[in-house]
């Protein structure tokens, strides 16, 4: 259960307000016009933003605010993975960010890019993969560090519309492996769909408690509907 | 028009022909604002209805290698600014013309040459605060806890003023007594500038500079803290020259700018410009303050064939010593 | 590649190369051609070959060393005043050499502060007369510029990476090896390596912090073989053995560097979560030392600035114009050069031939190739910006091609798609681009060639000369205080030129 208290989060001189809780396990996608605050909720439930006031909790207990601290796993847009590194180093930061894994651990390597796809380029340095392997080897380190929260901000808006909706049943089958909440930034209505969760809309400084996605799109907010037009 | 264009041409040749120009290659600060060039160059002018252009080209050394360089081809007419230790390797370039100047000269030794003539010299020295017990030999120094700065002979004309003014004076014993000043040594210096700048922030005891650098604190500064220390084994002599190139094309105005170096004009201006002593004592005698100055009981100076010669040895005995 | 499709022309790079090349060569050929036969080299060579190469070693390991922490607290820590700090921290490296000396020698010297608050605890002094002093001087001189470009280092890692080492729960180690370990491995090789070229060629400093003639260095051999002995076939292949010496740690430092392509990271505030309470004492005691001895020197000129006499004002208005011309023809050099290398590594190397050459060499064998055509007193001025500029070379490639490289990564095929191409493409992306890179390598050409002594005393004028120039006859004329004013008028001089460029890069980037 991920509780956001009251919470505003500050980025400079921009505010965001989120007022709601999630189950453990549920998808939540977030919707919203460019330059609402998508970004800043993510970035506040993951450390890196200001708490401005209130408190996110998990499971009831207070988060800390060190980033490192919280029990969060997060995808960015780009620079997910380190160029310089192999795809199972990359993979093996998330269990052992020393690199130093014992033979249990190299194996659970193996088996989260078997899982995702990838097995037998684990020797592979990123700049020798596709585009859509790339996003497969960071979902696989996300399956191998097994937080409890999953935040993704746009990780796939560089993938065409096939692949992408292939990568979002990818986390959905991780997260219901671990257990994980997943909480996604999206403008596409068509991602929130393939989430097939709840959807929160962000706009005018305020992340709206999330709704079942049916709902939403039956009864679409105004600004919603200016902004898919 | 075209004649017109000629005619002013040939006028302005003319022209340039009636004032001759005399070229002086000669060290940086001779023909700095603060040396003597400035007033030199006008009281020329004064009397030889010429232009006299001096040329800086470094330092002493600096300004043989550019002759050297340069060749017949120079457009020198006279150098002034060579030492003793260079008038050897000068003379054998075969670049100078003897000279006709006739002057009795007011140097501690007999003076003889027909290629060189001295224009000022000084006793090298080392300058210290007045308030300090100086030694009074290198021996002495030797055995003090004493710090001093010397210049690096390969770089630096005093330097090589010291390795001569060892040498003088202990001759076979010079690599020896440079074992016992080692331990004095506080650095080596690329020039002059750089170890008296070392001496005036106090990081050194003693500085090898000339029994006439108090002078210029004492009269320009008004400032008599600094003294010359006083050897026993005497001092050793600088005496600066100047020669006219053989290749000139003004070859009498040099030989007229030769006889003016030796006169008042000039021989005044030096005291309190290159604060060295003029070749030739002025008839108003020296500034004063140049009384207070400490006299060496003898000076030293190899020949210019002896400096030459020995030379190489006695950078090697020097490197020996200080570089153990 | 982005760099084909962008189909950058080869030609100015391969003509700017040619004519640092020429300049070198010519000189040095000259040289060589003008010679007789001379000795060879002697022991007493190679002991000097011995000792530069490990004080040069010696400086650029420790100054490297040092940078590490100094431009990783700096990285890390945002305070009131950093700017200010950071640009204050580059002064060092643009001082007048004797100036500096002095100022270490106020801190550091027999009389200094550091041996006066030993004396009053009743400790043994420290003397900086030495190897130790040497290196002392060196790394004084050169941590700012290997900070500076470790800290364009960090800089440069995407803000994506730190969130990332973040949510990987990295320790301060993992985040160093795997995010600060790669942009050192870098970065640090050039750094080092360019810190190492300068003190190859180091000659006053050796000279009066060294102690003595255990501290000779190749420059000094040179000037011992073309003035004591007019060795002219010695001093060149002296000056053969300190180009061979640079070049040869130049390439072995540029094989270890990776091609590495640097990631495309959104300018964000690079905020990060691995603060040390370190990094205070770090950036304070970086500071004290490359801060304290600038401010021994500057309290003793400035009572005097104003009365000098006019020739200093006319020789710093010279010394201006040949700052901003040399910084001027450094650009027109440093960007073709800069364009090619990033198609072959190596041609950066090329750029410290210039600074790897004995300028006492170059100065001497311009003369011997302009003495026959020309009066060399009338060329110095336009010797000096041509010479200042080459020996800037090397210090603009290091700070040009890494971000040449990233904006043609970055913008190139958009660019090329554009059709934008030749001087529209510089005009219209890689110079706005650039901007702050440039800004830096502009400042810092302008301001070394404010304080640089240039050409030999052999074109010198000294009726017409340079500031520097200036200071030296003050010097030897025994006008200590006003040198000293002097001095203080060419510190402020360099470190104004160094400040505006550097300023309007940063501005705007």
């Amino acid at each position: 259960m991920l509780e956001l208290d009251g919470c505003v989060f500050g980025n400079g001189g921009f505010r965001l307000a989120a007022d709601w809780a999630l189950d453990a396990g549920a998808r939540c996608a977030v919707l919203g016009p460019s330059g609402a605050g998508k970004s800043t909720l993510l970035a506040g439930i993951a450390g890196f933003a200001d708490q401005v006031s209130g408190t996110v909790r998990a499971d009831g207990q207070a988060l800390p605010p060190v980033p490192q601290h919280r029990p969060v796993a997060m995808l960015f847009q780009d620079h997910n993975l380190f160029p310089h590194l192999t795809v199972a180093q990359n993979v093996g930061l998330g269990l052992r960010p020393s690199l130093k894994l014992t033979a249990a651990e190299r194996a659970r390597v193996a088996d989260a890019l078997g899982q995702v796809g990838l097995a037998g380029l684990e020797a592979r340095k990123p700049a020798e993969l596709s585009g859509g392997q790339q996003s497969r080897a960071a979902i696989a380190r996300l399956l191998v560090m097994a937080r409890p929260v999953m935040l993704l901000d746009e990780p796939f808006s560089a993938l065409g519309p096939a692949q992408r909706t292939d990568m979002l049943r990818l986390v959905v089958e991780v997260a219901a492996k671990v257990s994980a909440s997943v909480i996604m930034v999206t403008h596409n209505p068509e991602e929130a769909r393939a989430l097939a969760g709840l959807v929160s809309f962000v706009d005018g400084g305020v992340a709206s408690v999330p709704a079942p996605v049916e709902d939403f799109f039956a009864r679409p907010p105004q600004a919603l509907r200016d902004y898919i037009g | 028009m075209k004649y017109l264009a000629i005619g002013t041409a040939l006028l302005a040749g003319a022209a340039a022909a009636e004032t001759p120009v005399l070229t002086i290659y000669t060290y940086d600060s001779f023909v700095s604002d603060w040396g003597p060039g400035p007033a030199i160059e006008k009281a020329f002018e004064e009397t030889c209805g010429c232009d006299l252009q001096f040329v800086g080209a470094g330092d002493g050394a600096a300004l043989l290698a550019r002759l050297r360089l340069e060749g017949a081809r120079s457009d020198a007419d006279i150098v002034l600014g060579l030492d003793t230790n260079l008038t050897a390797a000068a003379k054998e370039t075969g670049l100078f013309a003897p000279h006709a100047v006739d002057a009795s000269f007011d140097l501690p030794i007999e003076w003889s040459d027909d290629t060189f003539v001295p224009y000022d010299w000084g006793y090298f020295a080392f300058v210290h605060n007045a308030d300090l017990n100086a030694p009074v030999s290198f021996k002495d120094l030797a055995q003090s806890d004493l710090k001093v700065v010397i210049q690096d002979p390969r770089s630096s004309t005093p330097g090589l003023g010291l390795l001569m003014w060892v040498k003088a004076a202990y001759g076979d014993e010079a690599p020896g007594i440079w074992d016992s000043l080692s331990d004095n040594v506080l650095t080596v210096t690329k020039g002059w500038s750089e170890a008296y700048g070392l001496f005036l922030e106090g990081e050194a005891d003693m500085v090898l500079s000339y029994t006439t650098s108090p002078a210029y604190h004492l009269i320009a500064e008004e400032d008599p803290s600094k003294a010359a220390a006083a050897f026993e084994e005497g001092h050793y002599l600088q005496v600066e020259v100047a020669a006219k190139l053989a290749a000139s094309d003004q070859s009498d105005l040099a030989d007229q700018f030769l006889a003016f170096m030796v006169t008042d004009a000039f021989q005044s201006v030096i005291p309190t410009t290159n604060w060295m002593y003029p070749a030739v004592t002025p008839e108003g005698g020296l500034p004063e303050g140049f009384d207070t100055l400490v006299q060496p009981g003898k000076a030293l100076l190899l020949s210019a064939e002896d400096a030459a010669n020995l030379r190489d040895e006695a950078l090697t005995e020097w490197l020996g010593a200080l570089s153990n | 590649m982005a760099w084909r499709a962008l189909q950058l022309s080869r030609w100015p790079g391969a003509l700017a190369v040619i004519a640092a090349l020429a300049l070198v060569l010519v000189a040095l050929g000259a040289v060589i051609l003008r010679a007789e036969p001379g000795r060879g080299l002697g022991p007493a060579d190679w002991a000097a070959i011995r000792f530069t190469v490990v004080q040069a070693a010696l400086s650029a390991l420790i100054s490297a060393g040092l940078a590490v922490p100094l431009a990783r607290a700096l990285a890390r820590r945002d305070f009131p005043g950093r700017r200010w700090l950071i640009t204050l921290l580059g002064a060092p490296f643009l001082l007048p050499v004797i100036v500096a000396v002095m100022g270490l020698l106020a801190i550091f010297g027999r009389n200094g502060w550091v041996n006066t608050a030993l004396a009053a605890t009743g400790l043994e002094p420290v003397s900086i007369y030495g190897i130790q002093g040497v290196v002392l001087a060196h790394v004084f001189f050169n941590v700012p510029l290997a900070t500076r470009l470790l800290l364009q280092g960090w800089q440069d890692i995407p803000a994506e990476e730190f969130r990332l080492a973040a949510q990987l729960r990295f320790t301060k180690r993992d985040l160093f090896r795997h995010l600060e370990l790669p942009m050192l491995s870098r970065v640090l090789p050039g750094a080092a390596g360019l810190v190492f070229v300068i003190c190859l060629t180091s000659f006053a400093v050796a000279l009066i912090l060294g102690g003595g003639p255990r501290a000779t260095t190749i420059e000094l051999a040179i000037y011992q073989a073309f003035r004591f002995e007019f060795d002219l076939g010695r001093a060149a292949l002296l000056s053969l053995v300190q180009i061979v010496v640079a070049l040869g740690a130049c390439l072995a430092l540029f094989r270890l560097l990776p091609l590495h392509d640097p990631g495309q990271g959104l300018d964000r505030v690079v905020a990060r979560w691995d603060r040390s309470a370190w990094d205070m004492p770090v950036i304070l005691l970086g500071a004290a030392f490359l801060l304290l001895p600038m401010l021994a020197v500057l309290g003793q000129g400035a009572s005097g600035l104003f009365s000098m006499p006019d020739a200093v004002w006319w020789a710093t208005l010279r010394s201006l114009i040949v700052a901003l011309s040399s910084a001027a023809l450094l650009m027109l050099l440093a960007l073709p050069i800069a364009t090619l290398s990033l198609r072959h590594n190596a041609v950066e190397a090329i750029g410290f031939l210039g600074l790897a050459t004995s300028p006492l060499m170059i100065g001497t064998g311009l003369f011997i190739v302009i003495f026959p055509i020309a009066d060399p007193q009338a060329m110095a001025l336009l010797v000096t910006v041509i010479v200042n500029a080459v020996m800037a070379l090397p210090f603009a490639l290091r700070i040009l091609v890494p971000g040449l490289r990233q904006a043609v990564d970055a913008h190139g095929r958009l660019a090329a798609s554009l059709g934008l191409r030749g001087a529209r493409l510089w005009r219209i992306v890689l110079l706005p681009r650039l901007r702050r890179p440039l800004g830096f390598a502009l400042g810092l050409g302008a301001a070394l060639s404010m304080g640089d002594l240039g050409v030999i005393a052999l074109f010198a004028d000294p009726a017409r000369g340079t500031l520097p120039l200036q200071i030296e006859q003050l010097l030897a004329a025994y006008r200590v205080e006003a040198a000293a004013s002097a001095s203080l008028l060419l510190t402020l001089c360099s470190f104004s030129l160094f400040w505006v460029f550097d300023h309007w890069g940063r501005r705007g980037a």
